[in-house]
């Protein structure tokens, strides 16, 4: 009963996915937005790995590691978005990101 | 004695299964990036070792470098950019919050109903289909390799353009004006 299956690994994922899920709305902290959004990533690829695990294909390891590109991508973006916004509003709260408002 | 070389791959998914569930905790309600960002990086490195104990050795490896090491740095070298002095003053969560919270524990739920009526089995486990190359065995990092310049060498380059991408919009973005 002890014996570690795959069902365990997404137990795993899933509360990440959550956690991260309510990081990424219910946070004001622009940077832990995007931390939160690298949680949900981390989850993701625990899901593939334990699929790949599961079925005993190799796929699921590249499919992994293409998310982890993307992931690095999307920070290095993020965080310049972030340095931009913080020029312009001297906070990183997302509450002060209203000047598309009518 | 016994019982840890029996379950000790078990026991190990159990430790570090808990650290990285608590980093993410820690990520979500610590007050300060800073020590959110630690918190994240305890999850990064405990996903890692999660990806070992299931033969993704060069997952896991990447993982510690890119994760551990790239994108950690980037965050802490923003955070210590960011003037956050004002930070002690402002509300952590949204007004919107126990919404979201409600939100995120209804999608656990949802989760744990689908899952709890369906059964993947036992695992395949043939460790080997992730340390050969055509019958030859190898290491997992050489069967990688094989794999994504074979089968997904087009990815492979799709990606080397998306990551110069990325790098020119970052720079771009972060120049001052």
């Amino acid at each position: 009963m002890f014996e570690v299956t795959t069902t365990h690994y997404l137990v795993v994922s899933f509360l990440l996915f959550a956690i991260g899920i309510f990081g990424i709305a219910a946070r004001k902290n622009m940077i832990t937005v995007l931390m939160s959004i690298e949680l949900v990533l981390n989850s993701v690829n625990l899901n593939l790995i334990a699929f790949s695990y599961q079925h005993s294909n190799l796929t699921g390891q590249i499919f992994a590691v293409f998310t982890i590109t993307v992931a690095a991508g999307e920070a290095a973006v993020g965080l310049g978005i972030l340095i931009a916004f913080f020029r312009l509003r001297e906070s990183t709260t997302l509450d002060g990101a209203t000047e598309l408002k009518g | 004695m016994e019982f840890l070389t029996a379950h000790g791959a078990d026991l190990l998914f159990y430790l570090f299964a808990a650290l990285a569930v608590g980093g993410a905790l820690g990520v979500v309600t610590l007050r300060s990036p800073m020590y959110g960002a630690l918190s994240l990086l305890v999850t990064f490195l405990a996903v890692a070792v999660l990806f070992l104990l299931r033969s993704a050795e060069f997952v896991g490896i990447v993982q510690i470098f890119v994760y551990g090491g790239g994108i950690m740095v980037l965050f802490l070298f923003v955070i210590m950019l960011v003037n956050l002095h004002r930070l002690p003053d402002l509300k952590l969560f949204h007004g919107q919050s126990p919404f979201v919270l409600a939100l995120a524990v209804a999608l656990l739920a949802l989760f744990g109903y689908f899952f709890s009526h369906l059964a993947f089995g036992p695992a395949f486990a043939r460790p080997e289909a992730f340390k050969t190359v055509q019958g030859a065995a190898v290491g997992n990092s050489q069967a990688v390799a094989w794999s994504l310049f074979t089968q997904a060498l087009l990815p492979f380059e799709i990606a080397s353009i998306f990551l110069l991408v990325a790098m020119i919009g970052a720079v771009v973005l972060g120049r001052r004006q």
